[in-house]
């Protein structure tokens, strides 16, 4: 039905619209390529214990988040690179990146107006106009711009029913109670090499606090934005939905393009208390290289949910098309008992992408459920790999698992891998396992085509036409954003 | 309107039509009946445009040059196929899907989109006219569908695309009699000065329903028999055997049930 209702809101031919894109793409191939001119204050190049000072410093912070801080980095000292996924680069220089930049002058908004011009711009040429964001759509924004966020919308309205939504900077100096007693709740500063060094040098990010028995009244939703070159952005996301709460949060991503790779290492966590429900849904698209696979974004993330309380939902929608390289598996920890954990993925690899994604869930609360569907769909010369887990330990008394991971090949120089790890301790416990891998069929294309379809067009149906479990959990208007971006990142990948 | 010439057609090498002549004005139907293994369903793969044969001989429609077409061209100059077994298109929503090539013809015919309410009205009275359950709109593309369903899915399809030449290849198959009934009301609904028709079946049957202008025999790759419709059930009462005798031998065909190549 998505499809449908999305066709009615614009009145035009999906394949009209899709061959207008494609044709303006083909030109165009990353649409969000452009830097934009912005006075950046930017540090120099290099890791240590002095950087780690410096930014903790810039953004005025207490001394337990700067000691925080230095115990993160001082552990990542002691660890190694993983090498494990399922994707190839060169080793990564971490001196050789900078690890601050924010445009300058700060500004101190007391509201849209105040944002600085250049960088209203170039939100408006990312289709995410601040303002009108704040006068027509039901939407609140939180932009973040290299390491800072530079403007969030909406405040006041989400003030009123008492939900903090603001940068994590913001709520580091307002609401440190809130902050101390969350950060590192779920993904702990020793958790990975890259949660690691994110914990040391995290410059920003968004903080989201739904006050007990509240349904957030908007989306929320943060837009992140890589501009200046050789830096890497670490952002920190943390949301905690007290008992009874709600809310729904959106994060889209893009970057310039740019030769050299860019590596952006996000930690992502959610606590959801009792009967409460986070959804969270991603539409990344990261700048993915040239078509001869230089440059690009390294997207390696950290994301997971804590459902703390009985009855408590997580659920991750994430649609991927973006990224050299991609490394990300949104997880649910099922402690609360009755909880449900939810994963819906579609990642897409073209060119020389490659992608090891999928979902940890882990069952410890009794009753506890969690659905996985995860589609993976690779062109060119794209790589994409499900990794996943699904842990029922001895508590978990009638936990259920179904999980369902279908690959799409488009073309003979791709490929698709499946790795599930599952571990049952519980004898009561349910877990499935589907799998499948297919092409577009010959007979598929010529139905299509018979019918007066082109076969772009016709393929860019059958791929959307795959992910539509997935796609009918995105928000509307990043459902109609989602099938765009995929169409266009198939362009040429029929041959 | 159709001038087929001399086509020969073969898959790696081993031919299936040889030399084969065919000629379709305007307003006309004209039935294809052949055995097992005659090449019926090849004929109806060419003219629409499946790749995977090796081709000779020239088609003629409307004055162009039909083989020269790529499948989507062929449908925007009016070629209809109406799928043998019509595939399915998992999470491709039905009408979605019909608008969508409606659309695709359209535009590349010059005219303008049809918007999603006035399309929904022509689908609306389509759907009844084949008795298609309203379930059907939302559903994926022939994901599911019935037998019956899908080869009323064909004929809604062809009530909306409106072709100057519609294929129908052995829409029969697999149809009780009720359906048979509902699918041929269908197709006798849109016969009209302008529209073509080629209904290729295995049986005389379908022919009670929708009453061709000319019966043609296909045997062995070559229409070796042409007649009114009476020619229909002189092959029912004795066969394709004896109507086309050696022909039948020198392929193999029987007269097996079911099916076709």
């Amino acid at each position: 039905m998505t499809h449908m209702i999305v066709e009615q809101d614009n009145g035009q031919t999906s394949t009209g619209r899709i061959s207008a894109e494609v044709r303006e793409l083909a030109e165009r191939p990353y649409q969000h390529g452009f830097v934009s001119d912005i006075d950046t204050d930017v540090i120099p190049k290099g890791l240590s214990e002095d950087v780690v000072r410096l930014i903790s410093s810039k953004k005025n912070e207490p001394a337990w988040l700067l000691e925080w801080r230095l115990k993160a980095y001082r552990h990542w000292l002691t660890m190694e690179e993983p090498d494990w996924q399922n994707a190839r680069y060169a080793p990564i220089d971490f001196q050789d990146i900078a690890y601050y930049a924010a445009p300058k002058p700060k500004p101190k908004l007391a509201s849209m107006d105040e944002v600085d011009p250049e960088l209203r711009a170039m939100f408006d040429k990312l289709g995410i106009s601040l303002a009108e964001q704040e006068r027509l759509s039901n939407v609140a924004v939180d932009a973040i711009v290299d390491s800072v966020s530079v403007a969030t919308t909406y405040k006041t309205k989400l003030a009123e029913v008492g939900v903090i939504f603001c940068s994590f900077s913001e709520a580091v100096a307002e609401h440190p109670e809130l902050v101390r007693a969350n950060l590192g709740s779920v993904v702990p500063p020793r958790d990975n090499y890259f949660a690691a060094l994110n914990s040391a040098v995290f410059s920003d990010g968004s903080f989201c606090y739904i006050p007990k028995g509240v349904r957030c009244p908007m989306e929320l939703s943060t837009y992140f934005r890589i501009n200046s070159a050789q830096t890497g952005q670490f952002e920190r996301t943390l949301i905690v939905a007290e008992e009874g709460s709600y809310v729904s949060y959106l994060e889209g991503c893009t970057a310039p393009m740019r030769d050299e790779n860019q590596l952006h290492a996000a930690v992502v966590e959610l606590v959801a208390q009792q009967d409460a429900q986070i959804k969270y849904a991603t539409v990344q698209n990261w700048y993915p290289g040239d078509a001869q696979g230089k440059g690009g974004i390294y997207n390696f993330v950290t994301k997971r949910g804590t459902c703390a309380g009985d009855r408590s939902k997580i659920s991750w929608t994430q649609v991927e098309t973006g990224s050299a390289i991609t490394w990300k598996y949104p997880s649910v920890i099922l402690k609360g008992d009755d909880s449900v954990g939810e994963f819906y993925s579609v990642a897409l690899t073209a060119g020389y992408q490659q992608a090891d994604t999928g979902s940890k869930m882990i069952h410890i609360g009794k009753g506890t459920t969690s659905t996985i569907v995860s589609k993976g769909i690779s062109a060119g010369h794209g790589q994409n790999t499900y990794r996943g887990q699904v842990k029922v330990l001895r508590s978990a008394e009638g936990a259920r698992n179904f999980t369902q991971c279908d690959s799409l090949l488009l073309g003979g120089d791709c490929g698709a891998h499946t790795f599930p790890y599952i571990e049952v301790k519980n004898p009561t416990a349910q877990v499935e396992h589907e799998a499948s891998t297919s092409k577009i069929g010959e007979d598929q294309m010529f139905y299509c085509r018979q019918r007066g379809i082109s076969a772009e067009d016709a393929t860019s149906m059958i791929v959307n036409g795959f992910c539509r479990e997935v796609f009918k959990e995105l928000p509307m208007e990043f459902a109609v954003e989602a099938q765009r971006l995929l169409s266009v990142s198939l362009e040429g990948s029929v041959g | 309107m159709l001038h087929i010439e001399n086509l020969h057609a073969s898959i790696g090498g081993t031919p299936i039509l040889r030399g084969l002549d065919l000629h379709i004005n305007p307003g006309e139907v004209h039935a294809i009946m052949g055995p097992n293994g005659s090449g019926k369903s090849t004929l109806a793969s060419i003219l629409s445009g499946r790749s995977g044969y090796e081709v000779t001989g020239t088609v003629t429609y409307q004055g162009i040059d039909l083989l020269a077409l790529e499948p989507e061209e062929r449908a925007a100059a009016g070629v209809f196929l109406a799928f043998q077994y019509p595939v399915e298109l998992p999470g491709v929503g039905n009408l979605y899907f019909l608008r969508t090539a409606l659309n695709s013809i359209r535009t590349s015919r010059g005219l303008d989109v049809i918007d999603v309410r006035t399309f929904l009205e022509m689908a609306d009275a389509a759907m009844q006219s084949v008795e298609m359950d309203q379930s059907l709109r939302s559903r994926s593309v022939n994901e599911g569908f019935s037998g019956g369903e899908k080869k009323r899915n064909e004929v809604l399809q062809m009530a909306i695309l409106q072709p100057t030449l519609a294929i129908l290849d052995e829409t029969d198959s697999g149809l009780d009699i009720d359906a048979l009934r509902i699918v041929a009301g269908g197709v006798n609904a849109l016969r009209s000065p302008e529209r073509s028709m080629l209904v290729i079946t295995h049986y005389q049957r379908l022919l009670d329903y929708i009453v061709p202008d000319q019966v043609h025999v296909l045997a062995g790759g070559r229409i070796i028999r042409s007649g009114g419709k009476e020619l229909a059930s002189e092959l029912e009462a004795n066969g394709y055997s004896e109507t086309v005798g050696e022909y039948a031998t020198a392929t193999g065909a029987t007269r097996a049930t079911g099916g076709s190549t």
